[in-house]
């Protein structure tokens, strides 16, 4: 093809020549041909990431009626108040005690299903992944009910062994356990299903190895199955602390940051300051706190991630 | 150290039997090599040796304790995998003290015996590598090295060279050869490589459809096949197998191959056959070298003929010749200087001193 355009160019003239060929030479390069190819989806992300994530560090600086600049002022006003910290402990308190038990309960339930012999597994699989694949709002208005302090499921059965009523969503602590617990039967079939795909990717062998080499059980998980694990287990991890901290659904709907703001987190705060409170800046600010946080934990868990890499 | 026996073991995997009774005493220091095709239950009957699956039927002893029951890491065994089967996250080091480790040793006993194991595998520089950073033999080096700082009763090897490329893989025979001259470790080793089996073993197994074909020295195996599969499995290029039938021709027995083409068989052969009956299916087994181009003076037992050659495959010291017999092919090895060109005539001689003769039905050597 080169030749091809390059007798071309030769026979209309030196400088077209150069022109064209160099254009075509420039298309022919894998790395600009690829660049042209994923132009689409950098344009996409542009329009649909990039501009509101600017536009709303834009909007943090600007006063309550969005006319006049002020800079770190909503930043200042925020640190001053109690709630916020209130929400910062409890973002964190949230997405981490979610995260480590839905890590937990997917790192055991994966063993299980991965037991399970083959041609029941994927029945397993489908059952096990129903929390996952129900739209979050939806289940979580049943979980609504089930909590319910007079009526509900759970208190019924509770008030059986003389237990209760326990104010599910009315107390501060409770209603923290509450959502959490919700955070994490929806969130733990995402885990089960990235580790299940891990622990079948360890050769059998290894374990078999460890076995002759005098490893027990718990000994074959610690020096075999988690450290075969480990970049799937930060992975899964970090993207899931991400998708917890900014979770706004489960907090909404089963208590709407209540009782007395116990169970806000920066999402719902947003919400309930920018457009419940109409100061769409300072919700703004709110939920650009989250953007720290979260950096600082992207950057821990995937230095050790690509210093790995290539261990395997 | 210690010996190994197996006792009528069986294996079955629901409805299908892997291993049908198999009876065979390992004795301390020895090295026994388990050969067969694939799926002849080799591997698994080295795994039940390990402990790794469990058996259907019969006992398993080693060093005279029943072990049928008793898990892998209780056995005191070290195993060598196909695929090295080394922990990527561990560097050569931790891979090999991995099991002294677990069985807590003291640190300085743990590195004396790395130590040791690296320099008589030649690995001592590589120490610190994590196996990704290793080539396919230097891992089995260090699979190896992990088998022996254990100090096991018992080495057990699954088709270890399997991975490696030829070259390779004739370099660690010699050295797993070497090992065991130091070691002396009793081992069992797996492969479906007939060479290797004949190189390392003390005494090899052969095994075909889960059961044991023959145990005996590699050199009684090539020599005295106790069947047709073990003829025809030892060695290379393989046993020829022409059919033919016993006669009494003017009261010397005969074997006839073809209308046309009958030998007289050596005195010592023709007692051994007499009682053959006459109207059997018979095979004549000869091996390629006891099928060479004819010497001018004629020797007792060795019949000239001629053959039309098919096809020659010079291999540089001797020449391999095929030709057909009756629609069977026909291999034998001749001198490189004797002539033998595709398609042309040449005069053979076959050595009847080492033929064998094998019953076509049964496949039994007479």
């Amino acid at each position: 093809m080169a030749d091809v355009a390059f007798q071309q160019g030769a026979v209309s003239g030196a400088a077209r020549t150069a022109k064209r060929s160099s254009l075509r030479r420039a298309l022919k390069r894998k790395s600009s041909a690829a660049f042209l190819m994923t132009l689409p989806l950098i344009l996409l992300i542009g329009v649909l990431v990039i501009y509101p994530a600017l536009y709303s560090l834009h909007l943090a600086t600007l006063n309550k009626s969005m006319a006049k600049f002020v800079g770190f002022g909503n930043f200042e006003f925020l640190f001053k108040r109690e709630t916020f910290w209130l929400v910062v402990k409890q973002s964190c308190i949230f997405a981490i005690s979610a995260v480590i038990f839905k890590a937990l309960i997917g790192f055991i339930v994966a063993h299980f299903v991965h037991n399970v012999p083959a041609n029941k597994q994927r029945k397993w699989r489908g059952m096990l992944l129903v929390p996952w694949v129900i739209p979050p709002a939806m289940s979580t208005l049943a979980w609504l009910w089930l909590f319910d302090p007079s009526y509900s499921a759970f208190n019924y059965t509770l008030s059986f062994f003389g237990i209760g009523p326990i104010p599910w969503t009315g107390d501060a602590m409770w209603a923290r356990f509450s959502v959490i617990l919700v955070n994490v039967w929806y969130g733990a079939p995402f885990f089960m299903i990235m580790y299940l795909a891990a622990l079948k990717s360890v050769p059998e062998q290894l374990y078999e190895a460890a076995a002759i080499d005098g490893a027990n059980w718990w000994q074959r998980i610690w020096y075999v199955t988690l450290p075969m694990m480990r970049n799937i287990i930060a992975i899964t991890t970090l993207f899931s602390l991400i998708v917890t901290f900014a979770n706004f659904d489960i907090v909404r709907i089963l208590t709407a940051g209540g009782p007395l703001d116990h169970t806000h987190i920066f999402a719902t705060w947003a919400f309930r300051v920018g457009i419940e409170g109409s100061d769409i800046p300072l919700g703004a600010s709110v939920s650009l706190f989250m953007v720290p946080i979260l950096a600082v934990a992207a950057i821990f868990i995937l230095r050790d991630v690509s210093k790995r890499g290539n261990e395997a | 150290m210690a010996d190994v026996t197996l006792r009528k073991v069986v294996k079955r995997y629901d409805d299908v039997e892997a291993v049908r009774g198999i009876d065979l005493d390992i004795a301390d220091h020895e090295f026994v090599v388990l050969v067969g095709p694939s799926g002849c239950g080799k591997s698994t009957t080295l795994r039940m040796i390990a402990g790794l699956e469990d058996i259907s039927d019969g006992d398993i002893m080693i060093g005279g304790d029943v072990v049928n029951d008793v898990p892998p890491k209780d056995r005191d065994i070290a195993m060598v995998f196909q695929n090295y089967a080394l922990y990527p996250h561990m560097t050569v080091a931790e891979n090999m003290s991995f099991g002294l480790r677990l069985k807590h040793y003291p640190k300085a006993e743990i590195k004396a015996r790395v130590t040791e194991a690296a320099r008589m595998l030649d690995i001592t520089d590589l120490i610190d590598r994590k196996p990704k950073q290793l080539s396919g033999g230097q891992r089995q080096r260090v699979a190896m090295g992990r088998a022996i700082v254990r100090n096991p009763k018992v080495f057990l090897f699954d088709e270890p060279l399997s991975n490696l490329d030829a070259k390779l893989r004739v370099q660690m025979r010699i050295e797993i050869k070497k090992v065991h001259q130091k070691v002396r470790t009793t081992t069992v080793y797996v492969t479906h490589d007939q060479v290797e089996a004949m190189t390392l073993a003390d005494r090899v197994v052969v095994m075909n459809h889960g059961r044991i074909e023959q145990i005996g020295t590699p050199h009684e195996l090539y020599h005295n096949p106790a069947t047709r599969f073990v003829a025809s499995f030892i060695g290379s290029p393989a046993m020829n197998f022409v059919p033919c039938r016993i006669e009494d021709v003017g009261g010397k027995l005969h074997a006839r191959l073809t209308d046309r083409l009958a030998f007289p068989l050596p005195p010592s052969r023709a007692t051994r056959y007499q009682a053959v009956p006459r109207t059997d299916k018979l095979l004549l087994g000869i091996r390629p070298e006891h099928v060479a181009e004819a010497s001018p003076h004629a020797e007792p037992g060795i019949e000239p003929f001629d053959a039309m050659l098919d096809v020659t495959e010079p291999m540089g010291m001797e020449t391999l010749v095929y030709f057909t017999l009756e629609g069977t092919q026909i291999c034998g090895r001749v001198n490189p200087n004797a002539g033998a060109q595709d398609g042309g005539p040449l005069r053979m001689a076959v050595d009847l001193n080492n033929m064998h003769l094998l019953n076509e039905v049964t496949g039994a050597v007479l």
